[in-house]
């Protein structure tokens, strides 16, 4: 199989890295060794050291951090970013649909088990609108490349993707340390990301707030492994961060408790996944949520970002449908490819998959994190086989998408620059408008040939830049 | 018939509580069978908050009393007229598609006996005549036993036991029924007891088994019948806890007990207070 190699064609460099290409170039090797170093005490500086969404592992594990910058250039991000947009549009649409007329149902257009019988599916706020209508207010969209022009779309996380901090971070560590780069190159910033974060919860306050909107972080607490993100988005955001215990419901609203006495809380930006949200509504026994707030919720004296019941429209199986959603709600065709995916409670699917699992790389469909996913072409028969007894055992639990040449960026090694396989995820914030910061979180497989960028699998990530025209 | 009903539930903590919040489904639902003269809500020393009809169809009323406080009286009275709709749930607004209800709990996830009950009935003509046949085989299997369970209890443990209340008669259903691709749902509300000594209580639950061309339609195992016009349908639900008529908590140590008194009383006519509807 080869490879687009992002930064060379053959042996010439194309044009967005020319200046990077110089500075690698120009770099001697300790010097090189002793920056590696110096980020990484950085990071551990900062204390960002935490999983990327749903991976576990080891919180205080330090996600390596690749010096050698990705690079877009602006016609290539537009292109990206038009996609995304789109996308981020027909997944919102979706929600207000599915909790609402289901005219996507009715229509035949996707399978009615599918999104009742999903675990996502919060029959609770069935008929709740939020503000706007805007039910995933940050989308984070799992792109992979395989060529020039072609990328893919690997999976949308519409729920509470994280990892953003990490992009941020990482931008901030170059400029820190290597403040030349940034003068000689047009780079679009990311720094602005935590205010339009901020603006965008503002945009859907509930219409029973007449002030500036209050915003609030909700983090399930410092045992979590995104904590670090919580607390720093909150920071940057100039928003309190809170837990459970630190709202309370009175009356029709929510309030915090502040040293000045209870302050209504307008919206709330949470960190805590929905079963959790209210034990009077969901699980009774959770400590972490806030209980009468959905009560709040469905009667509008609350935002809740992403909204609850969100994750319907995330999930493996529903993902198929995506272009599927752009052409019904949008009437437009898909800007952004789906992988084409086999999903093995289909007849045809099944016999097709197992005849050509060492070719195919196989999922779980609720897996995360690169856990239970098979690899054909870097497994070995009896990996396999072994393999073969699970999905037998559950085919309803699997899919399966052909193994994809994912593009790789040159990425600092022990020898120098080798070429290493990345993705992307870019952030989408949705209320009022909808929004871009240029890049996203490039992540990188680590090891040499792998294909799963998953910090719990040997993943690291690295800054992405969008040149300026 | 014209029922009377008195609904109190007094909550006591052996310390102070504060910060009291509740989520009520204490009124009664709006469909042919009911048409509510009045209902009134209290919660002592509360504050009524958020009101709203939900995507079931239901009326929930959230309340929080601030506290501190070491007793708390929820009580509902109110004047409702009923009629049998041989447990059709007619005429009743709701958003929620049907096959949102074929998802299993806790309470009803299926193991070994619920689907070998499941399974024994196999010469139903159409899903109306299964559904009740799978109503009467809970009603078999389930004898009507106070105090032997409790309201954690399981449909497959209370069908091993084979004892149980309106609660576990409801959750076996529900599983039964889904087992065998019908969408159940749990339904509380009260009942008129009209026999001494026969198996029923005043606070009463029962399923809502979902029929194509008929929708939702009402089975009390407990009774071995559908919902009639003694029956006064309140919410539903995917299980017991889903569909309460009372969810509270309370911050605080303080250790709870509860003391639940209702009275459903039929009367020859209602006297003229009201004659609106509080909740539409």
């Amino acid at each position: 199989m080869s490879y687009y190699n992002e930064m060379y064609e053959g042996s010439r460099v194309r044009e967005p890295y020319a200046r990077l290409s110089q500075w690698v170039e120009t770099m001697p090797a300790d010097f090189r060794q002793m920056k590696q170093a110096e980020a990484e005490a950085l990071f551990r500086r900062i204390g960002i050291t935490f999983a990327v969404y749903g991976e576990g592992g080891d919180p205080d594990r330090l996600i390596p951090f690749d010096m050698m910058p990705r690079v877009f250039e602006q016609s290539e991000w537009r292109k990206l970013e038009r996609g995304i947009k789109q996308r981020a549009r027909a997944l919102n649409a979706f929600l207000r649909d599915v909790y609402g007329r289901a005219e996507i149902v009715r229509a035949g257009r996707i399978p009615a088990r599918l999104v009742y019988q999903n675990d996502a599916y919060e029959k609770a706020v069935v008929g709740v609108v939020p503000p706007r209508g805007v039910y995933s207010h940050i989308i984070g969209i799992d792109l992979v490349r395989t060529s020039k022009d072609e990328f893919f779309v690997l999976e949308d996380n519409c729920r509470t993707p994280s990892g953003v901090s990490y992009m941020l971070e990482n931008r901030e560590i170059m400029m820190r340390m290597f403040p030349g780069l940034f003068r000689g190159n047009r780079i679009e910033p990311v720094d602005q990301y935590p205010d339009l974060l901020r603006r965008t919860l503002e945009s859907v306050a509930p219409a029973k707030c007449n002030d500036r909107p209050t915003c609030v972080v909700l983090t399930p607490g410092h045992f979590n492994s995104a904590y670090y993100e919580h607390s720093f988005l909150a920071n940057l955001m100039g928003v309190e961060l809170v837990e459970g215990a630190d709202l309370f419901v009175d009356g029709e609203f929510v309030f915090m408790r502040t040293t000045q006495g209870p302050k209504r809380v307008d919206v709330i930006y949470r960190r805590i996944d929905d079963p959790f949200l209210d034990p009077l509504c969901f699980r009774p026994d959770s400590m972490l949520g806030v209980p009468g707030l959905m009560d709040v919720y469905r009667s509008g004296g609350v935002s809740i970002c992403s909204a609850p019941g969100a994750g319907v429209a995330d999930d493996k199986a529903i993902y198929t449908f995506v272009p599927e959603m752009v052409r019904f709600y949008l009437g437009e065709e898909p800007m952004l490819q789906n992988v084409q995916t086999w999903t093995l409670w289909k007849d045809d699917d099944y016999r097709y998959v197992m005849e050509n699992l060492p070719d195919l790389v196989v999922k779980e469909v609720h897996g995360s994190g690169g856990y239970g996913m098979l690899v054909g072409p870097k497994s070995t028969k009896e990996e396999i086989e072994i393999f073969r007894k699970k999905i037998e055992a559950d085919p309803g639990n699997y899919i399966a998408q052909p193994t994809l040449a994912l593009s790789t960026c040159p990425t600092f090694v022990a020898e120098g620059l080798a070429p290493r396989h990345v993705d992307l995820r870019p952030y989408c914030l949705c209320g009022d408008r909808i929004e871009l910061v240029p890049g996203g979180l490039t992540r990188v497989a680590l090891r040499e040939g792998s294909l799963v960028v998953n910090s719990s699998q040997g993943g690291g990530v690295k800054d992405t830049w969008v040149l300026s025209e | 018939m014209k029922l009377r009903i008195f609904h109190q539930t007094v909550y006591r903590y052996d310390r102070p509580v504060r910060n009291l919040v509740q989520s009520l489904r204490l009124t009664p639902s709006v469909f042919e069978g009911q048409r509510t003269h009045d209902w009134a809500i209290t919660v002592s020393g509360g504050t009524r908050g958020p009101g709203f009809r939900d995507g079931a169809g239901d009326w929930i009323e959230g309340w929080t009393v601030r506290g501190p406080t070491e007793e708390v009286t929820v009580t509902v009275t109110g004047r409702i007229e009923t009629r049998d709709t041989a447990g059709v749930l007619r005429g009743h607004r709701e958003l929620i598609h049907p096959l949102a209800y074929l998802r299993d709990t806790v309470a009803t996830e299926p193991e070994e006996g619920l689907r070998d009950l499941a399974g024994s009935v196999t010469d139903a003509a159409d899903p109306l005549a299964l559904a009740h046949r799978l109503s009467a085989s809970v009603s078999d299997a389930i004898a009507y036993a106070p105090g032997q369970t409790e309201f954690h209890t399981t449909a497959a443990e209370a069908l091993a036991q084979g004892q149980g209340v309106c609660q576990d008669h409801a959750h076996a259903l529900i599983a039964a029924a889904r087992l065998r691709d019908l969408p159940a749902r749990y339904v509380s509300g009260y009942l008129r007891s009209t026999t001494e000594g026969e198996p029923h209580e005043a606070a009463h639950a029962w399923a809502e088994i979902h029929v194509q061309g008929l929708g939702w339609v009402g089975f009390d195992p407990a009774n071995r019948c559908c919902p009639d016009e003694r029956y006064v349908r309140l919410g539903s639900g995917l299980d017991a806890s889903d569909a309460a008529p009372i969810r509270g908590i309370a911050a605080g140590q303080g250790i709870e007990t509860l003391d639940v008194a209702v009275n459903v009383e039929e009367v020859e006519r209602f006297q003229n207070q009201s004659q609106s509807q509080t909740k539409s």
